[in-house]
């Protein structure tokens, strides 16, 4: 049989509170063991309370060659942040 | 393509790691970019576990409790390294079989040191103190490179490898503190892998010939005699403290410069050795092709149950 | 010096030590990474075990004795661990074999164990169900695998399981050392697991489509230190710098 173990994406919640962060990958041959494998990889220090396991091919990402439409029509959308506004300087927290 | 849009590229691409921008895996880069890459990721992956198997030699006969553990947890460290790696290579295109398969055959290459062989217990000692020494010299500044896979790789790896240099230095601190015979070993350890530790650094700048598109990329912050001299600088001082003699007659303080000036490296045995014809290569490579070829049905036989798993589901939603 | 809990935490931690001592030799050279990994943490957790109850030996001893005596310092005939946990790592599917059938037994015994009037032994079993919980898990996985896999693996296995059997009697041996220690609250009775032990492991081996061999012959000798004929090579090996270099500190 000519069947490699597929890639999986390790994502690592450090302590509760935090969110789940993309460590790194792994190869397992179902979700159960890349759960293991995952354990041993990536905890060896207690780095994790939780982990969850991803099939790499499962992932869709944006391409980045639309960045441009994608990420950038948000740049000059500047009254979405605070700073935007004007304050007396009176006020000295809001 | 036309050719002048590919430059523009090239351009584009070029410009955005000189502003320390990163590159990431679905990012347009040039075929080269991507080809040196896969060559320097998985050069780096095969040496941490083509490294494990000098230590690995000494794990059923360490010394003490305490010291069998910590090889342990150094060797599997390595193996963890590799993976890290191994994963950020993959990213650029190419599986981890295929990567297996380069150095399988022999295409691929590892660091030369690990073609020599471990034979007392004082070596443990010494290759962590002298050889991931030189290593970390040579991984730091790897923490940023500009490709962002093998940036976080490298930062997994140098925050794990703290340690283990510091167990090396240790072992040979307790020899060179013990019975005579101890330092004798420990003496005997730094003659044999003193000047391996300063080929591991590579070819002398003449000679090497990809560094200085290395450096444009950010795969190198330093050249090899950069960090030659840098790793003779740092590890001379240490060894005083252990009171053992570098086996170098020419080594000596420059006032000037305010480096050590040292010997001549006999590099016709580095080009054997990186040709296949160190003492150990074809130990390494028989090791690690015999591990691979009896796991076969080990991996085949885990596909196997995860697939008729994932039908026995099926079948019982249906 | 006590010397019926002296020989009962030799009898616990000589288990660890060699089982460990095994699933070290193939730090690099298993079937991929992450595997090779995932028993090289089992072999370091039961380092980790055996040191626990080598340093509480080494006090009860006293005379300057340290782990290290107790553990590289004794003849052959002095070492208690069962025969099981010497075999070699014939191939993977022995490896695994071999650590199944000793973790099943292991867990039950260190959750009666977790009682014990000791408080020192007791404290060692609650750290270490947490451990020994996950390699039940771990190795009782790839039994699965390996069995219920490939033609090929099923064989493998089913070879392995009938190899190792004859070793998996003798884990409910109760020596006199162990009968004392139980009486007084402070041992497990092995004999009492025997029937849970078979019951969990003929179930795991169903699933895993293997046969549960039916021979009765079984081999005894480990827990009063007549061993197998590997054993010596273990000793020579793990030895060896102890030995050749007496007295001296690493």
């Amino acid at each position: 049989m000519e069947k490699n173990w597929p890639l999986w994406e390790i994502f690592v919640r450090s302590k509760n509170g935090l969110e789940h962060r993309h460590f790194g990958s792994l190869h397992a041959a179902d979700a159960e063991m890349a759960l293991e494998n995952a354990r041993d990889v990536y905890t060896r220090r207690s780095e994790g309370v939780s982990i969850w396991v991803v099939e790499s091919k499962d992932i869709t990402a944006s391409n980045p060659e639309n960045n441009g439409e994608l990420f950038e029509p948000a740049h000059d959308k500047v009254y979405r942040h605070p700073t935007f506004y004007t304050l007396p300087d009176e006020i000295k927290h809001m | 393509m036309s050719e002048a849009q590919l430059k523009n590229l090239e351009e584009i691409f070029e410009q955005r790691i000189a502003n320390d921008e990163k590159i990431e895996p679905k990012d347009w880069m040039p075929e080269k970019y991507r080809k040196t890459h896969i060559r320097q990721i998985s050069q780096h992956a095969h040496s941490e576990i083509v490294g494990m198997l000098p230590e690995g030699n000494w794990i059923t006969r360490a010394p003490s409790l305490r010291r069998k553990v910590a090889l342990l947890a150094k060797v599997q460290d390595e193996a963890g390294h590799g993976l890290y790696l191994y994963s950020a290579c993959e990213t650029l295109g190419i599986s981890r079989e295929e990567l297996y398969e380069q150095l399988h055959s022999g295409k691929a290459k590892y660091s030369s040191i690990f073609n020599y062989p471990t034979v007392s217990w004082a070596d443990m000692g010494a290759v962590g103190w002298l050889v991931d020494g030189a290593a970390i010299i040579n991984q730091v500044p790897l923490c940023n490179t500009s490709y962002g896979p093998y940036a976080r790789a490298m930062i997994r790896v140098c925050k794990e490898e703290s340690f283990h240099q510091r167990q090396g230095f240790e072992i040979m601190m307790k020899l060179c503190n013990g019975a005579p015979e101890q330092k004798e070993m420990a003496q005997d350890a730094l003659n044999r892998w003193w000047w391996p530790s300063l080929m591991m650094l590579g070819p002398t700048d003449a000679e090497s010939v990809h560094t200085e598109q290395s450096m444009k990329w950010k795969l190198k912050r330093k050249t090899n005699d950069e960090l030659r001299q840098q790793f003779i600088d740092q590890t001379v001082p240490q060894a005083d403290i252990l009171g053992l003699t570098i086996p170098d007659p020419d080594l000596k303080w420059n006032e000037e410069t305010g480096h050590y000036d040292f010997g001549e490296i006999d590099w016709d045995e580095f080009w054997q050795v990186v040709k296949g014809h160190g003492p150990c290569n074809k130990e390494r490579m028989n090791a690690r092709v015999g591990a691979w070829e009896e796991g076969t049905w080990v991996r085949d036989a885990a596909m196997s149950y995860a697939e008729k798993k994932k039908v026995r589901k099926i079948s019982k939603a249906v | 010096m006590k010397t019926n809990l002296y020989n009962y935490i030799l009898e616990l931690a000589d288990n660890c030590l060699i089982a460990g001592q095994r699933l070290g030799e193939l730090c690099g050279h298993g079937p991929n990474l992450e595997t090779d990994i995932a028993c090289t943490n089992i072999s370091l957790d039961l380092f980790g075990q055996t040191r626990g109850y080598f340093q509480y030996a080494a006090e009860l001893k006293g005379e300057d004795k340290t782990e290290d005596d107790i553990a590289f310092l004794r003849i052959e005939r002095e070492y208690k661990n069962v025969l099981l946990v010497e075999q070699p790592n014939r191939d993977f599917a022995y490896t695994i074999a071999r650590q199944y059938l000793f973790d099943v037994y292991h867990l039950l015994l260190l959750e009666k164990l977790q009682f014990s009037q000791d408080m020192t032994l007791s404290a060692i079993a609650k750290k270490s169900i947490k451990e020994v919980s996950y390699h039940v898990r771990f190795t009782g996985d790839w039994v699965k695998r390996l069995g219920d896999g490939t033609e090929i693996s099923h064989e493998k296995m089913q070879n392995a399981i009938d190899g190792l059997w004859t070793y998996t009697n003798e884990l409910f041996e109760v020596t006199e050392d162990a009968k004392i220690m139980a009486e007084e609250g402070i041992g497990v009775d092995v004999s009492v697991l025997k029937d849970v032990y078979y019951e969990k492991v003929t179930a795991l081996l169903q699933e895993a489509t293997l046969t549960v061999p039916a021979s009765k012959y079984f081999q005894k000798g480990g827990k009063s230190g007549i061993h197998t004929e590997h054993m010596g090579y273990i000793l020579a090996d793990m030895q060896y710098m102890q030995r050749a270099y007496p007295n001296m500190k690493w």
